[in-house]
């Protein structure tokens, strides 16, 4: 009789279908195939993907790159913490650490010039929220993320943790200025 | 097997006594787990409410984690079960399979689920239901959740025995009920997601035990969503399925076609798993065409399922509403529907909201690039609040309305609360979904304990306006917590005190479903649908709307490549 019975019909395969039903699977079909093809047209045409450049990397390895970062372009400190503020050349590599709790060294980077950034964690997971922009990479321990980035309006933005990584998760705040 | 059937002579139903009994056990658990997260919800949204701020940090996310772990896994897991029995051994009129092993799958559930509980409450695990390896909880944190997953697994098998049994006996006769292939559907995603299950967290106990040095975490995160949204895939199915029950129930609703919803049902067995790369959007490791081709399910296909059952249950209740006669203008069969009746009105705030709040939100943040707004913010679990409270939990409470006098015997004490409940609960948690997903867009984190910030020197300053909406969602949260309370209290008192009802007749051996005798000639074509089809444009087009407002709100960001 209804949905909770046997179908009446024995052959319901074979009942013809429901114009306005047919109508909406068409539609919704359509639809299906807008929204698949939008993912690939954005990867040739749009400006904000996600690079797929990774190498696995160890805690030691990866620290010691970004000491050598840090080492070369640092140009000043701040907070009590003595954190390095870098300002790399445009276009090289920078290394961003993701660790209990905080995000290390602060990066000074120029408008409309493109760095690679390197993204890893030191012990747990971490995740890279950058604010006020919303851009929200996850962070692996020994996975070496690359993705370069182009800062399109100056500014001080902050780097929020937002993947859960213990009590002092809260207070995992980085930070890039772009001027 | 000398069980015995009941025949409740408010519906006609017949219960295989067994089936009964579990029905009633798996329920009652799933109704407990609700409680305890309930509560945990209390401490959850008065701490993310900036002005209360309730908990310190590490009860904070002690209580998140069992907020979680009892809602997501344990209060619909055990109704589930309940689920599973009823659309089995009910509705094909024929016994259990296994008694025994079904009570074996019970308590392995239940001493699953308190041992995991008393891990959590120990302190040492709060690692949030997802236990992102290397953070690590102790052992019988894991092996609590392991019991619980073999004892599902039994009951899924439990459950297709008895579809075995019913053939072999011949207790229907033509094809199984819509609401039992729903069932089986969500019964077979079900095997799939508990060997996943296995696959992740048996190698993650014996790392918690010493056993294994390393667990990688990309890996950890691949297999575990498999498991993770697949699990979500079962609530869609039963709750699919319930709704197309409700529908026939307080409607005699017919599917629109058999043939539509069946196969809709197998879009989801076929592509539904895909879908755990959706949370992998924002990792790295993973190619681009892996992403694009898994996220979307393989060209939308399970979109398009859902987009389906969205259609036809309204669908089929507007036919069922036109044949009596409302067949004024597009909407006159809506308005008339039984809007005091809690199952229905519960099933199509449940319906309306996973559609247009969790349906919208979960393509738009699985989109492959779009992703990256959202990852990781209140957004997320803005989304799920959506999909598996609105959706599933609101079904299901919907449902328990009508299975108090069925199956428990009792009337429903109270039916004037009963009438306001699914409004109280369903339309403040359609605020609470919109809130956290306004204050994700804004940017703010989940499971973040402060968002100001204490204790950080480069502390960021949220909006106002993200500390506005997470205000909201401290108001409207304690209401739907309030609501949800006393629909608890509800049940309870309706079980303990509420009128005996009339037991019906008790038999030694089952009935057997008939089908009508074949009318020969063609049967009456149902009625047109216009009014659902109004409905369903209104919300492709809102779909769509969204759907590039956020393209455009990405392509204001930096550029990334
Ligand atoms: C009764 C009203 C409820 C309220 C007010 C509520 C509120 C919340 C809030 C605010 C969060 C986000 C916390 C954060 O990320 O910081 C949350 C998380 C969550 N809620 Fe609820 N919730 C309720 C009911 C439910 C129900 C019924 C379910 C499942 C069926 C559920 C499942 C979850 C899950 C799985 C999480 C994620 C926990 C995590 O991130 O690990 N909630 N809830
Ligand atoms: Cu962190
Ligand atoms: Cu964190």
């Amino acid at each position: 009789m209804s949905a909770i019975s046997p179908p009446e019909q024995r052959i319901w395969w074979k009942a013809p279908l429901d114009k306005l039903e047919f109508i909406w699977i068409a539609i919704a079909f359509v639809w299906s195939l807008v929204m698949f093809v939008m993912m690939i047209w954005w990867h040739i045409y749009g400006n904000q993907n996600l690079a797929n450049v990774v190498s696995k990397t160890t805690k030691e390895m990866y620290a010691a790159k970004t000491q050598a970062v840090v080492d070369k372009y640092t140009v000043r400190t701040e907070t009590d913490k003595q954190i390095p503020v870098v300002k790399p050349p445009a276009g090289s590599d920078i290394y961003l650490i993701g660790r209990l709790w905080d995000w290390w060294p602060i990066y000074e980077l120029e408008k409309g010039k493109t760095y690679k950034l390197h993204l890893s964690a030191m012990d747990y997971m971490h995740g890279f929220s950058l604010q006020p922009q919303n851009i929200n990479i996850q962070v692996h321990p020994n996975y070496d993320h690359t993705v370069k980035i182009t800062p399109t309006q100056a500014g001080t933005y902050s780097i929020v943790c937002n993947e859960y990584c213990g009590v002092g998760h809260h207070a995992m705040v980085g930070r890039i200025y772009v001027k | 097997m000398a069980t015995t059937y009941r025949i409740c002579p408010r519906t006609g139903l017949q219960f295989d006594t067994d089936a009964e009994k579990l029905m009633r056990w798996n329920a009652v658990a799933g109704v407990l787990a609700l409680l305890l997260g309930g509560i945990m919800a209390v401490g959850v949204v008065l701490t993310r409410w900036p002005a209360v701020h309730l908990l310190s940090a590490e009860t904070f996310y002690m209580v998140l984690t069992a907020h979680g772990i009892d809602m997501l896994l344990f209060w619909i897991i055990f109704f589930e079960m309940a689920v599973l029995y009823f659309a089995s051994s009910t509705l094909l009129h024929c016994r259990l399979a296994t008694p025994k092993m079904a009570w074996l799958g019970f308590w392995l559930m239940a001493i699953g689920s308190v041992m995991t509980n008393v891990a959590i409450f120990q302190g040492e695990s709060s690692v949030m239901f997802t236990s992102y390896v290397p953070m690590m909880a102790k052992p019988h944190f894991y092996l609590g959740l392991i019991l619980f997953a073999v004892g599902a697994l039994i009951g899924c098998f439990v459950f297709l025995g008895t579809l075995v049994v019913a053939k072999a006996e011949k207790t229907y006769e033509g094809s199984i009920p819509l609401v039992t292939f729903g069932a089986l559907t969500a019964a077979i995603i079900a095997i799939f997601t508990i060997a996943s299950g296995a696959v992740i967290l048996i190698p993650t106990l014996l790392w918690s035990m010493g056993f294994i040095q390393e667990i990688d975490t990309l890996i950890y995160r691949v297999v575990w969503w498999a498991m993770g949204h697949s699990s979500q895939q079962i609530n869609v199915s039963a709750h699919v399925a319930i709704w197309y029950a409700i529908a026939a129930i307080v409607f005699g609703a017919k599917p629109m076609s058999e043939k539509v919803s069946r196969s809709a049902y197998l879009l989801y067995i076929l592509f539904l798993q895909l879908a755990c790369a959706h949370h992998l959007l924002a990792d790295p490791g993973l190619s681009a065409e892996w992403k694009v081709v898994n996220t979307s399910y393989f060209m939308y296909f399970a979109v398009l399922a859902s987009m389906i059952h969205g259609m036809t249950v309204p669908g089929a209740i507007e036919q069922a509403q036109r044949l009596k006669g409302y067949n004024k203008g597009l909407f006159e069969w809506l308005r008339k529907a039984p809007w005091g009746n809690p199952a229905f009105s519960s099933m199509f705030l449940s319906l309306i909201g996973f559609g247009f709040l969790g349906g919208i939100s979960g393509v738009m943040m699985g989109a492959e690039q779009l992703n990256m707004l959202i990852h990781n913010t209140i957004y997320v679990p803005g989304h799920f609040h959506a999909t598996v409270v609105i959706g599933t939990t609101l079904a299901f409470m919907g449902l328990t309305y009508f299975l108090v006098p069925v199956l428990f015997r009792r009337e429903v004490l109270f039916p004037g609360f009963a009438k306001l409940f699914p409004y109280l609960f369903g339309l403040s948690m359609y605020i609470v979904a919109l809130v956290m997903m306004g204050a994700g867009t804004l940017g703010v984190s989940r499971r973040h304990w402060d968002m100001a910030f204490a204790g950080s020197p480069l502390a960021y300053e949220w909006p106002g306006a993200a500390y506005l909406m997470m205000g909201l969602n401290g108001v409207f949260g304690t209401i739907a917590i309030v609501a949800g309370g006393l629909w608890i209290l509800q049940i309870v008192f309706s079980l303990l005190f509420g009128k005996k009802l009339d037991e019906g007749e008790l038999r030694n051996s089952p009935i057997p479903l008939t089908l009508p005798a074949p009318t020969g000639g063609h049967a009456a074509h149902p009625p047109a649908t216009p009014g659902t089809m109004v409905l369903a444009l209104v919300f492709l087009v809102s779909f769509i709307l969204y759907y590039f407002v956020n393209w455009k709100y990405l392509s204001s960001l930096w550029g990334l490549a």
